[in-house]
């Protein structure tokens, strides 16, 4: 029964390398795509090596001993009586202790490596955690937008961690977090945590103080991220993509995302829409840059800002990928599609909802 | 204790009447022996264990394929926290303290323990504690937010599951708080003559460091406790970064008491790792200095690592390092113990035992927790692990496929003394391979399934995220140890079915718990045993001969020398033994915390009744004498 036991353990240790090696998983610390995830992958793989020795060592040590001093039939006496052997004791204290100098050393100049504020050709982005979506301010673009993170290929990125709401105590925002009158808030002010794990390791995003992050991407592509900290109902569905373009395919981005949001045509089901948008709801949570409500612009930044809502892959949280009938789906009880949402169901009639994603479709 | 003598006005006090049952339910509510409460933390941990343990089954349910749908995200926040709650201050803690009250006085040849009635009150304090907690199912909402209820969550969200875990919790520690006290003076100030500190089995060595571990960390968890309670009920701002407070203050709080706690829990199962070893490799411990001070030093060290928790919250890089420093550190006695433990095993004579197989598992289960635990100290591997699935395989391989199989090991190797009757060998092995290949199949998963990106607390993930098979595999783990823990129930019935014939010592173990009756009698020890040496059973029955072989000692040989020490030095002498008489108190003034508990949460009139149940307990109990002048 051992053995076959011992075969089995074999079976599911040579599975679990094999499945380290899996292609599938889209979000994986195991296949770092930029220079700050890649020093981190580049310590834990030599960390990992060490201790993958040592365990062979210590379990190939246990089941050897066990094994040669099982008791066996007809054994008579005791085994002598060996009490300790200082030396030894000496050997194994001190050894571990060598081991974990050497890894100590490399991991306190990583920790300062990661730790530092970069120069050069820096992007700035604010990144401000709701519940459950994230917020992504461009302030030297004059960009706000949710849920993609568009970023320049082979440049830092420069992230600060804001609090949302009233998380400074009336006092400015520290550092760079320089929203004025800071980012609104819904939901409650509660800690989250930013990880994009193919770019860069989690930093929390505390209520109160503003944490940095260094973020860079080497190839183009579409990293995936969430909310790595416990933050209430929807914590499963705090999710976001980061976006690496080049830097003439971000430049346009940047373009496109300042322009003033689309006018429908007069006349239209998406100008209906509108109507409805601005006259309705919406605007006290969502802004929209461009049209007016009695002269004034629409800037209500507690929920996400909905110019460009339909240049994204996804939204609420990237619970639902963006098309028009998982906007339907969303705006008919947006809370039975993600647990707790902030928004409310307000009871659209069917003719309400095709008329707002109408409108919310040409938000390009 | 015991042997103190009454003057006889005291005898007046008391309003009850001395409860005299010696058998029934009201035996059992007004026991003060050690041995019955080692019992009652025994039978209900291990009911909570079930509980907690179905918890664990529907996470698993819920994650085993992406986009579950078994759990809503309210419940399932619940059942994570309360499987966290459960598994930590309802099992692994009281289960701990079943073997420390059960044992610790015939491991010392004591008695019972320094403060018998108190001992009776933390243990009616913890059970009403923990059904306190789970009343909120039915009150209302269960606690919500995670074992480590960070704040401003905790603090913030609507409803009264928070309040429950608060102040339940605040209960649940004062009982641990009191009995750290009680077993910390019963094992420094009762221990049969001739028992110095060093020849002290490492089993009560890790008690005593567990409860200076509990005295020390606890007190810093109750202030958090109280501050998390204030902000949410009388709105006070601790935590709260608008009003001035701080909410990363809750968790140098939280982990001050958390990662210590780490260690209240595992140390008592490297204890029990370190009795069984010696006993089925028929050798004596290797290194028991050693292994002793590398215990010491992991409770000291081990309330200088707490913010290794929280490497991603922005502490900074010089903390960041520190504490990655000191995390690495510990890990330098917890290889010294595995070390000495495999000493021990070289050039044994090793028997398979159920219980030596759970020890055995211990180790080489324990082994890939702590590697993985070192993992964590690279403090910039660590903000990729934290708070991801990584960190539930480390802890779990720690604390179930360590702390508990250590504890099953001590259930096995303990039942007959306890119980009188044997376990069933071939039923014992069935559950430890079952339970090793699930604990296996259900944790070592979850180390690529974190790497791979699954966040921790999450109530499903999407497919894209390739993630399934992994989880479909840790499910199918969790029922396989569900099994286990079947057949492991299985074999209880039948072992009570059983003739009561276990001989007093029937493993020829080495320490003195072994010489009395199974079970033992409500005295202990007719004769509390002068002691000679460490491993003094051993000693008696063996010698070492000239050329260094080891020979049994005749019956009647050297094994008498004690008898002219006996009993005289303890002022007892032939006139039998004197036993602290059951009370009611205990238990009244217990009921009063829960009361005052529900004020706290729903109207202040409860408040006030539950701390008049306390006084009156409390009155009763100080009038009363510890021993009733009649019993003698």
């Amino acid at each position: 029964m051992r053995k076959v036991t011992r075969r089995g353990l074999g079976a599911i240790a040579l599975a679990l390398v094999a499945a380290a090696c899996a292609p599938n998983a889209s979000q994986d610390s195991l296949k770092p795509a930029g220079p700050e995830a890649e020093k981190i992958h580049a310590l834990f793989t030599p960390v990992f090596w060490i201790a993958a020795v040592i365990f062979f060592l210590v379990e190939g040590l246990l089941f050897y001993t066990a094994i040669r001093f099982r008791h066996r039939k007809g054994r008579q006496g005791i085994p002598p009586q060996i009490h300790g052997n200082n030396r030894l004791e000496i050997a194994w204290t001190i050894l571990p202790a060598l081991i974990l100098v050497g890894v100590a050393v490399p991991t306190v100049s990583t920790i300062y490596d990661l730790a530092r504020t970069p120069t050069g050709n820096v992007l700035h982005v604010n990144v401000v955690g709701h519940q459950w979506w994230w917020e992504f301010d461009y302030p030297d673009q004059k960009i706000l937008t949710a849920n993609e993170l568009h970023i320049p290929v082979g440049e830092p990125v420069y992230v600060s961690l804001c609090a949302a709401g009233q998380g400074y105590a009336g006092q400015p925002a520290p550092n760079d977090c320089q929203q004025p009158g800071g980012y609104a808030s819904v939901g409650d002010d509660v800690i989250h945590s930013f990880w994009v794990p193919e770019l860069a390791g989690k930093q929390d995003v505390v209520p109160g103080r503003t944490n940095t992050l260094i973020l860079q991407a080497d190839r183009p592509g579409t990293y995936s991220g969430q909310c790595a900290e416990f933050c209430g109902l929807s914590h499963a569905y705090m999710r976001f993509k980061v976006i690496a373009q080049t830097p003439d395919e971000f430049a346009a981005w940047v373009r496109a995302q300042q322009a003033d949001a689309a006018t429908p045509a007069e006349g239209s089901l998406a100008a209906t829409g509108m109507q409805q948008f601005l006259n309705g709801q919406c605007i006290a949570c969502h802004a929209i840059q461009g049209p007016q409500v009695g002269g004034q612009p629409v800037t209500a930044n507690g929920g996400p800002n909905l110019t460009h809502l339909a240049s994204r892959d996804c939204f609420a949280g990237c619970t639902l990928d963006l098309t028009e009938s998982n906007l339907e789906r969303w705006l008919a009880d947006p809370p039975a599609v993600k647990p707790g949402s902030w928004m409310p169901n307000y009871h659209l009639s069917q003719d309400q909802i095709k008329a707002l994603v109408a409108y919310l479709m040409t938000l390009k | 204790m015991a042997s103190v003598s009454v003057p006889s006005e005291s005898a007046r006090g008391g309003v009850l009447r001395r409860p005299t049952a010696t058998t029934g339910f009201w035996s059992w509510v007004t026991t003060v022996d050690h041995k019955r409460i080692g019992l009652l933390y025994g039978g209900t941990a291990f009911l909570f264990f079930l509980v907690g343990g179905t918890e664990a089954l529907f996470i698993r349910l819920q994650l085993a394929q992406p986009n579950g749908q078994v759990l809503s995200a309210a419940t399932y926040n619940e059942f994570f926290t309360m499987h966290g709650l459960t598994m930590i201050f309802l099992v692994v803690m009281p289960l701990s303290a079943a073997f420390m009250n059960y044992m610790i006085p015939l491991m010392i040849g004591a008695r019972d323990v320094a403060f018998p009635r108190l001992n009776a009150f933390s243990y009616w304090v913890f059970l009403l504690g923990g059904l306190f907690i789970y009343s909120s199912f039915l009150l209302g909402g269960a606690p919500n937010g995670g074992w480590f209820g960070y704040a401003p969550l905790s603090t913030v969200e609507p409803g009264n599951n928070m309040l429950f875990y608060s102040t339940g919790l605040l209960i649940v520690g004062l009982a641990s708080t009191v009995s750290a006290i009680n077993l910390a003076v019963t094992i420094l100030n009762m221990r049969a003559t001739g028992m110095s500190l060093f020849r002290m089995p490492v089993f009560i060595w890790m008690s005593l460091v567990v409860q200076f571990l509990l005295a020390f960390s606890l007190p810093i968890i109750t202030v958090g406790l109280f501050e998390a309670l204030f902000d949410k009920r009388f709105g006070t701002h601790f935590f709260d970064p608008a009003a001035g407070g701080d909410p990363i203050l809750w968790q140098h709080l939280f982990w001050l008491f958390g990662h210590p706690e780490v260690y209240i829990l595992v140390l008592p199962a490297m204890g029990i790792v370190s009795e069984i070893l010696p006993v089925f490799a028929r050798k004596p411990l290797f290194g028991y200095q050693f292994v002793v001070f590398s215990g010491i030093a992991i409770g000291f060290i081990g309330f200088g690592v707490w913010a290794h928790h929280m490497f991603a919250t922005g502490l900074g890089p010089v903390a960041n390092t520190a504490f990655g420093i000191s995390t690495m550190i510990i890990a330098i006695p917890t290889g010294v113990k595995i070390f000495n433990w495999l000493g021990t095993l070289w050039r044994g004579d090793i028997r398979f035992t159920t219980p030596m197989l759970f020890a055995l598992g211990f180790i080489a289960q324990f082994v890939i927790g702590g590697l993985s635990g070192v993992t964590h100290a690279v403090v910039p591997a660590d903000y990729q692990q934290t708070d991801t699935y990584y960190v539930v395989a480390h802890f779990h391989y720690v604390l179930f496929a360590g702390a508990i199989f250590g504890l099953f090991g001590g259930l096995y190797y303990w039942w007959p003394k306890i119980f009188g009757r044997m376990l069933s060998e071939r039923l014992g092995k069935v559950h430890f391979w079952i339970m090793a290949v699930g604990a296996n199949l259900t944790f070592g998963p979850m180390h690529i399934l974190g790497l791979q990106g699954m966040p921790r607390r999450v109530q499903t993930y999407t497919p894209s995220l390739g993630l399934g098979v992994w989880n479909l595999v840790a499910t199918v783990g969790a029922f396989t140890i569900a099994v286990s823990v079947l057949v492991f129930i299985v074999n209880v019935l039948v072992s009570l079915r059983r003739p009561k014939d276990a001989p007093a010592d029937p493993w020829d173990a080495r320490t003195i718990e072994w010489m009395t009756s199974s079970p033992p009698p409500p005295h202990n020890f007719d004769e509390i045993p002068v002691v000679h040496s460490l491993d003094e059973l051993w000693h008696r029955k063996y010698a070492e001969a000239e050329d260094g072989k080891v020979v049994p000692v005749p019956t009647g040989g050297s094994g008498g020398r004690e008898e002219s020490h006996g009993e005289g030095s303890h002022g007892e002498g032939s006139h039998g033994t004197h036993l602290p008489s059951p009370s009611y108190y205990p238990a009244l003034a217990a009921l009063g915390l829960p009361l005052i508990g529900y004020g706290v949460i729903f109207h202040w009139w409860m408040a006030i009744a539950g701390a008049a149940v306390l006084l009156a307990g409390l009155y009763g109990w100080s009038l009363e004498p510890s021993l009733e002048p009649t019993a003698e």
